[in-house]
């Protein structure tokens, strides 16, 4: 006992099985012919939770623990300049369409998941949870914070919206007659952040490359525009 | 690599002590990559450390994402309380937004050029 409660306590056995769970959820995903319904981000987490509520370990002790994973995520938002600066020249030639879309798509994004919560009667703290549910992870818990959601809500919203935008995105574009790698990379970005970004890879270094920038590109919008435009809705 | 992994954390700190100084509501990592960008652009290249670590990252870039969505277990009964509305709003605005982004880029872009970039490879 007291061994479990010494290694409970080390960031070592949450790292391994942080990884270990997104291995299985990724080899499941891979058996499930790699249908995004199965995404290795949302299995991973679930086998978590369900480990985590099985030996009666808290979200905090986690937490303490898996940070250091969650910690390369700085570095690899970075990084993301890299596969852009391949693409540079097919940037620029679209650069005003793509500042276009990526504003209009993060205000849609936002107004229609506040609209359908309204609607459906949510509660105001689970709203503002939802509504920065678009944008990457490190932005979304900060905009979070700032107009009154609760940020670990909004962590979980943000990553099930990148399972669905990643489940959608092949649909729509089949629907519209899309493509060009470089539009779907980009509008994953926009609706589904990072995990639409790791999703655009798979249609090559372009569409990764449209991604990341559509990420960045959204999350930045998103971050000036929320707190205002939730104050100016009358919400917070 | 060791060197390309120093580049990203030196850009990461560069962006957190901008966003600190000038008091923005972005990440400092974001403003990192812009600042990485630049300095790829007056470089004009990618030293080879920098796209080994940077790719070797990215690979793993949806693991990093799993811890914080684990917090998701501290609001079970708010879920549980509104599970259909939630779903119903992600669901709905995901959808709305996928499909208005990518037909306002296939609108202003049709006339633009599209083949050359198609199969373009990275070395």
């Amino acid at each position: 006992m007291s061994l479990w409660l010494e290694f409970q306590a080390s960031p070592l056995l949450w790292i391994i099985v942080t990884v270990v769970a997104f291995m299985v959820a990724s080899w499941i995903n891979r058996i499930a012919r790699r249908t995004p319904l199965l995404h290795p981000v949302v299995v991973g987490l679930l086998l978590i939770i369900g480990l985590l509520k099985l030996t009666d370990t808290s979200y905090e002790t986690y937490k303490d623990g898996a940070q250091f994973i969650s910690f390369l995520l700085g570095p690899a938002v970075v990084a993301l300049a890299v596969p852009l600066y391949d693409n540079l020249a097919r940037v620029r030639s679209m650069l005003v369409p793509l500042l276009v879309a990526c504003t209009v798509g993060a205000l849609v994004a936002a107004l229609t998941a506040i609209a359908v919560g309204i609607w459906l009667e949510l509660s105001m703290q689970t709203l503002l949870s939802l509504a920065p549910k678009s944008v990457t992870t490190p932005i979304a818990i900060g905009v979070a914070d700032k107009i009154g959601g609760y940020p670990s809500l909004t962590a979980g919203l943000v990553l099930i919206t990148g399972a669905l935008g990643c489940l959608m995105s092949p649909f729509v574009c089949k629907m519209l007659k899309v493509e060009d790698p470089a539009i779907r990379g980009f509008s994953l970005g926009v609706a589904a952040h990072a995990m639409g970004t790791a999703y655009a890879f798979e249609y090559g270094a372009i569409a990764g490359a449209f991604g990341g920038l559509a990420m960045g590109m959204t999350g930045t919008f998103t971050a000036f525009m929320l707190p205002p435009l939730i104050r100016l809705l009358g919400l917070s | 690599m060791v060197a390309g992994f120093l580049v990203l954390l030196c850009c990461q700190l560069l962006g957190e002590l901008i966003v600190y100084g000038l008091d923005i509501p972005v990440p400092g990592a974001v403003v990192g990559m812009v600042l990485l960008l630049i300095g790829l652009m007056l470089r004009g290249e990618v030293a080879g450390g920098l796209r080994t670590s940077s790719e070797g990252l990215l690979s793993i870039l949806p693991m990093m994402l799993v811890p914080a969505g684990v917090g998701l277990m501290v609001h079970f009964e708010l879920i549980a309380a509104g599970w259909v509305a939630i779903l119903a709003a992600l669901v709905v605005s995901t959808f709305v937004t996928l499909l208005i982004v990518t037909l306002l880029l296939k609108w202003t872009h049709s006339s633009a050029d599209k083949p050359h970039a198609q199969g373009e490879v990275n070395e």
